[in-house]
């Protein structure tokens, strides 16, 4: 066989084929099911990693038919750089938390069957590597349907509880609303590309050719975004993923967070860039809007969250915020035909959505293996964990570290990319945009900031200090080895990428030329792999490998001379300034730490706060137990959900009119209907 | 002083105009409110005496004059003996909080600049940079008065308004025919002598200047 | 003559470790006679400094290693970033390995681990300090971003020998907006990031005023002595980068040895003039209200927004 990406990927796919016709066989033995299962989806995965990377390396263009699917429309295939980028990003998060996996869902082993869980990981694998590399409409909306159908039934693995089956329900209603405005766009850009006549015009390259006229090419426009919106989780339609990521197993949250919701930037990027192609530059604002206010509303709504992965579930939002950000700067460079800085944006776009997965998949492994261990998600209940899970805690700290883009880790360089692109935004021709542009930059450092607070609070509270709530500590145990070395592995790659950005953006060359027409690497990486230097040397420098020597020199230095020839440590109880009846109760929980962030921030939500003093009769000077209750909505659900969903129960109930149940009344509806079609026949 | 440091201190003048004009809006205590407003009428009238000097208009020199004897001492002076005489309280509510008058006051600026950039493409003169500043401190003066509840903030914003509308006048056009800006500054004079006598009569009325409690004015229906 | 930029490099850091202390004992004086008490010695936090370091460390029971290992990494960000600000010349080696905003991110870090740190106790003042102090750092950071910005749109550049390079050879560059605006917002953000009067009081050890110090409070002999020294160095850092990027005449363009032994003795007149501008606003302001603050920092950041503006209004 000849060794080429497509053949790669072909393999990775029979793999996942061989696992499926494997698992009835093998799932009499749920231990070996899932040592069999997880592994098979390792190698598939690493199989698509090795495609992708090869395909992007290269610069290839492979394309296939398969003659699958409806009579004279068989499935097309492409495999193109973008597709190979997105492929690299799925495939490489896949593998660890596939390697993850084995160890993680022996804690559901006697207390449900594991089959589905294979399965539907299996299935919801294919499906998000099939939508990167459909080429045609009908394709890409079945493998999208595939993905999407997969994750609900993954979300719904632990169905007895009432709020996971409405958690998936919404997850299922809100996937679907934006798969029709995904549909609809299509539809707009296949219909152009015959005029509306025939059927051959639902691949992508009959799309690619058309040139669509303003006012259609918008509304395709608008209906794209706004369906992979709905994926992607961007506000207003965020409001299923911080239901579903948290009830769905952590391992599908790692995968749903870290790549399904770039599945959506793929589609858009897909979409707005590659299908439509040129484009005014309100678009890019328009993209800008929503993705500054995703990311503000997205950090401050994770910051009020004391449900673990409730807060990575907002953390998520913030960060496709952030990405959406770039994607927008790169639109508005692009419209102005500023190639140089539209490559530098994009690039900033795609390594945050490869950094993110990786990430926010270590840190939901992380919450995983501390829900494993502690069966609790509330962080109000945990704290001292980090003597008791050494590894995981260091490793989430790595995660934490990473995406509050803090040097030598990787979320740092694509942050310190996007800040670059808005330096650059003085070269735009028109006043109006040099004036807001730097507006939105404000705006990033204050999301930036906040994103370091919650993870400070995330941290601390979860890992740190004594155990806050009623329950003793005593079972918990540090998380196997699979875990570790699916995590491990995820935290160098964190690191790898934030130490070695040049090699990284040198192999992402391929991609900005395809999609905008030019390259920053001969630049951002010409003075040397040491060095980040897009641009230009003079303009900005950032050689992540000396900064994190330096620091770990300096660190180092400092530690051996002071130990040489200091003293021992003693240990004592707190200080505390002296005062002595410090009790777990009195440490700061996550609510609290929150505080004045509420505070100030607080217009942006609904907030019920309620102090009752009991018991009643006690004076307020001299209280001896508090009660305090405290509610943070989201606005959103208030202001569109509920009116929608009021609505749509008015016109049904107002339909449902229709059904009395009565016999007499059913007839008399079909002898109306027959005498109406006996008139009009005539 | 040659053309180019004359334009720059202009601009630096602006910017610092600009800085006063938001003091005036986000600025909670009266008698910082008096001072900040007199210190906007000296920067104004060191403005005005520079363009003088550099076009060569030298009715202006009698233009920045008046606006120092009257903005920066006689006005100031009255509104300072008004407010001891009704003893009125030092602080000043606001309809809305702070940052969001900050902000809303930036987008106005925003909006000037827009709005004034095809003056800027046509006028050849050394002040067309600063036509944007004038026009934002008019809609921060106007800004001013929607957003305070006192009776004597809004007199100060008018005034404000004022002096964005004049510092426009020198920058677009070199100034105002001096006939024009005499009389402009006569009735400034009557309007603050009028303004306290109503002030005077409000306060007795209503014990209060707060302009909420003239809400009670209305018709009950 | 010339020196190698290597050894300027190393003189700076240098002078980072040495003179931070000196100019915290310089303001510590300066507030002294300002209120009319008697003041300790100018070298007084010298000898602070080494009877921590001789002293014994006492840890509490249930601290991690999180807390041993903050110490040691504040204060080797800290050096870090005193060898990237331009203060004896502008020929440095290192400074083109970071720029401006790695050195706000570089605070960030040391920010993140003291926070954490003070979360690691247990205490409630551990964490009344990490809350109050990320808030802070939140609301402080898009004003420092626009204030940074508007300095590099003047400086074309982000990095910091550039930008003072291209500001101390414009000349008139004190009468532009853009750069007195950020200077303005800049010294707001500065007391904000070191936690000086009107944010947090330095000299307080009252539980409910503390920011700084509350996530400190367990630390003893020499990771005391460590983050004391790193806080100096904050003070100093800071002051450092509003010379170079606000007053940068007598930084030295090049490694001409006369000319940098120059560039040695203008900044430590400048330091002593900036310390008695610190004392003046320490002393004429009053401690704020926690959440007045949000007023202050919005102040800064509107300075450094209107300065933005200006540079494309106005020039």
């Amino acid at each position: 066989m000849v060794l080429t990406p497509v053949s790669i990927i072909a393999s990775s796919f029979a793999v996942i084929l061989a696992l499926l016709v494997l698992t009835p066989i093998v799932s009499r033995n749920q231990r070996l099911l899932i040592i069999v299962g997880f592994s098979f989806t390792t190698i598939s995965s690493f199989l698509a990693t090795a495609a992708g990377v090869w395909t992007v390396a290269n610069g290839t263009i492979s394309q296939v038919v398969i003659p699958l699917g409806l009579p004279d429309l068989p499935f097309h295939l492409r495999l193109d750089v973008l597709s190979g980028f997105f492929l690299t990003v799925v495939g490489l998060l896949s593998t660890f938390v596939s390697l993850y996996s084995i160890g993680y869902v022996n804690g559901f082993l006697g207390r449900r069957s594991i089959t589905s869980l294979v399965v539907f990981y299996s299935l919801f694998l294919v499906g998000m590597q099939l939508v990167v590399l459909a080429d045609d409409a009908l394709f890409f909306l079945i493998a999208w349907e595939l993905m999407a159908a997969a994750s609900y039934f993954l979300v719904l693995f632990e169905d007895e509880r009432v709020e996971n089956r409405r958690a998936a329900f919404l997850y299922l209603v809100v996937a679907h609303v934006g798969a029709i405005a995904i549909l609809l766009s299509f539809g707009i850009m296949a219909g152009l590309a015959t005029g509306f006549s025939g059927f051959q015009s639902y691949t992508f390259d009959a799309m690619r050719e058309t040139e669509l006229p303003a006012g259609l090419a918008t509304a395709a426009f608008l209906l794209a975004f706004f369906g992979f919106s709905a994926k992607a989780g961007v506000i207003p339609l965020h409001v299923w993923l911080p239901e579903a990521h948290p009830v769905a197993p952590s391992n599908i949250s790692a995968l749903m967070s870290g790549v399904m919701l770039k599945t959506a930037i793929y589609g858009m990027v897909r979409v707005i860039f590659d299908l439509i192609g040129v484009f005014p530059w309100w678009w890019g604002a328009f993209v800008l809007v929503f993705g500054l206010v995703s990311a503000v509303l997205g950090v401050l709504y994770a910051l009020m969250q004391s449900d673990l992965k409730r807060l990575l579930a907002y953390s998520s939002v913030e960060n496709i915020g952030i990405i959406l950000i770039s994607i927008g700067l790169c639109m508005i460079f692009t419209s102005f035909d500023q190639s140089l800085l539209a490559a530098l944006a994009m690039i900033a776009a795609l390594y945050h959505s490869l950094n993110h997965a990786m990430f926010k998949g270590l840190l939901f492994m992380g919450a995983g293996a501390v829900l494993h261990a502690t069966h609790e998600r509330n962080m109000d209940e945990m704290g001292g964990l980090i003597r008791f899970m050494p590894w995981t805690s260091s490793l989430f700290l790595i995660g934490c570290l990473s995406i509050s883009a803090l040097p030598p880790f990787n979320g740092f360089v694509s942050e310190w990319i996007t800040y670059q692109a808005f330096l650059l935004s003085p070269a735009l021709s028109s006043p109006l945009l040099n004036l807001l542009i730097p507006l939105g930059a404000a705006l990033l450092a204050l999301t930036s900031a906040l994103a370091a607070a919650l993870f400070v609070k995330a941290f601390g509270v979860t890992f740190l200090g004594h155990r806050r709530g009623h329950h003793a500590h005593d079972h918990v145990h540090e998380a196997d080895w699979f875990m570790r070395i699916g995590m491990v592995l995820t935290a160098v790659t964190c690191f790898g990428l934030g130490v070695f950005p040049t090699f990284l953006i040198n192999w992402m060359d391929p991609i900005t030329e395809y999609l905008v027409g030019d390259t920053i690497s001969s630049s951002a990486a010409g003075f040397g792999w040491m060095w980040l230097t897009p641009i230009s040397h003079e303009r900005a420098s950032y050689s992540a490998p000396v900064v994190f020597l330096g620091i770990f020199a300096v660190v180092a230095i400092t530690y051996l001379l002071l130990h040489t020839r200091s003293g021992a440590i003693r240990r004592a109880p707190l200080w505390d300034c002296g005062f002595e009846k410090v009790t777990n109760r009195m440490q700061y929980t996550a609510t609290s730490f929150s505080m004045p962030l509420r505070r100030i921030f607080g217009f942006l939500f609904s907030i019920k706060e309620h102090v009752r003093l009991l018991p009643e009769t006690a004076h307020r000077a001299f209280p001896e137990q508090l009660q305090y209750h405290l509610r943070v909505r989201d606005r959103f659900w208030i202001w569109i959900y509920q009116p929608i969903a009021d609505a749509s129960f008015w016109v049904s109930r107002r339909i449902g009119r229709m059904q009395h149940g009565r016999i007499q009344i059913y007839l008399i509806y079909s002898f109306v209907t027959i005498i109406v079609l006996l008139i009009f026949s005539k | 002083m040659n053309s180019t440091i004359a334009a720059q201190l202009n601009s630096l003048l602006a910017a610092l105009i600009l800085l006063t004009a938001f003091a005036l809006v986000v600025q909670r205590r009266m008698n910082a409110l008096l001072h900040i407003f007199a210190w906007q009428g000296f920067l104004l009238a060191v403005s005005t005496a520079i363009v003088g000097f550099v076009g060569g208009a030298h009715h202006l020199y009698i233009s920045s004059i008046l606006t120092l004897s009257v903005k920066v001492m006689l006005l100031p002076y009255i509104l300072h003996k008004l407010i001891q005489k009704l003893k009125i309280h030092k602080e000043i509510d606001s309809l809305i909080n702070i940052p969001t008058t900050m902000l809303i006051g930036i987008v106005l600026v925003i909006f000037s600049y827009h709005l004034t950039a095809p003056i800027r493409e046509l006028s050849t003169l050394v002040t067309r940079s600063t036509i944007a500043v004038a026009l934002a401190t008019f809609m921060l003066g106007f800004l001013m008065m929607i957003t305070r509840k006192h009776a004597v903030t809004q007199i100060i914003g008018f005034l404000a308004m004022e002096n964005g509308l004049l510092f426009a006048a020198t920058s677009a056009t070199y100034g105002m025919p001096l006939v024009v800006e005499l009389g402009v500054a006569l009735d400034l004079l009557i309007a603050a002598f009028i303004f306290g006598m109503f002030f005077f009569h409000i306060s007795t009325t209503f014990d209060s200047l707060d302009v909420d409690q003239m809400a009670r004015l209305k018709e009950e229906d | 003559m010339k020196i190698h930029p290597f050894l300027i490099e190393v003189a700076q850091v240098a002078l980072l470790l040495f003179l931070a202390p000196l100019f915290a004992g310089w303001v510590k004086m300066l507030k002294c006679w300002f209120q009319g008490r008697t003041s300790p010695s100018l070298l007084q936090p010298y000898r602070d400094l080494s009877k921590l370091f001789s002293k014994d460390v006492v840890l509490a029971e249930n601290a991690s290693w999180i807390f041993r290992f903050t110490p040691y990494l504040v204060f080797g960000v800290s050096v870090m970033a005193g060898s990237i600000i331009p203060t004896l010349s502008t020929d440095l080696p290192l400074s083109a390995t970071a720029d401006v905003i790695v050195l706000v991110a570089l605070f960030a870090i040391a920010r993140f681990f003291t926070a954490l740190a003070g979360m690691d106790i247990g205490t409630a003042f551990g964490g009344m300090g990490s809350s109050r102090e990320m808030t802070i750092a939140s609301l402080a950071e898009p004003a420092m971003l626009m204030a940074v910005f508007a300095v590099s749109l003047v400086g074309k550049s982000t990095s910091l020998s550039q930008m003072t390079a291209v500001i101390s050879q414009g000349g008139h560059a004190m009468l532009r907006p853009s750069l007195v605006f950020a200077l303005l917002s800049f010294i707001l953000i500065a007391l904000a990031e070191t936690g000086r009067v009107p944010v947090d009081n330095p000299d307080t050890h009252l539980e409910l005023t503390m920011i700084h110090e509350a996530m400190i409070l367990e630390y003893s002999g020499r990771h005391l002595a460590l983050i004391e020294w790193a806080g100096m160095m904050k003070l100093y850092l800071f002051v450092v980068l509003g010379i170079a990027s606000f007053f940068p005449w007598g930084i030295a363009l090049n490694d001409d040895l006369l000319v940098v032994f120059t560039a040695l003795a203008v900044l430590v007149l400048k330091l002593g003039f900036v310390g008695v501008g610190l004392v003046l606003i320490e002393t004429g302001l009053a401690k704020m209200r926690i959440f007045r603050i949000t007023e202050f920092l919005g102040s800064a950041f509107l300075f450094a927004t209107l300065g933005m503006m200006s540079y494309f209004m106005l020039e």
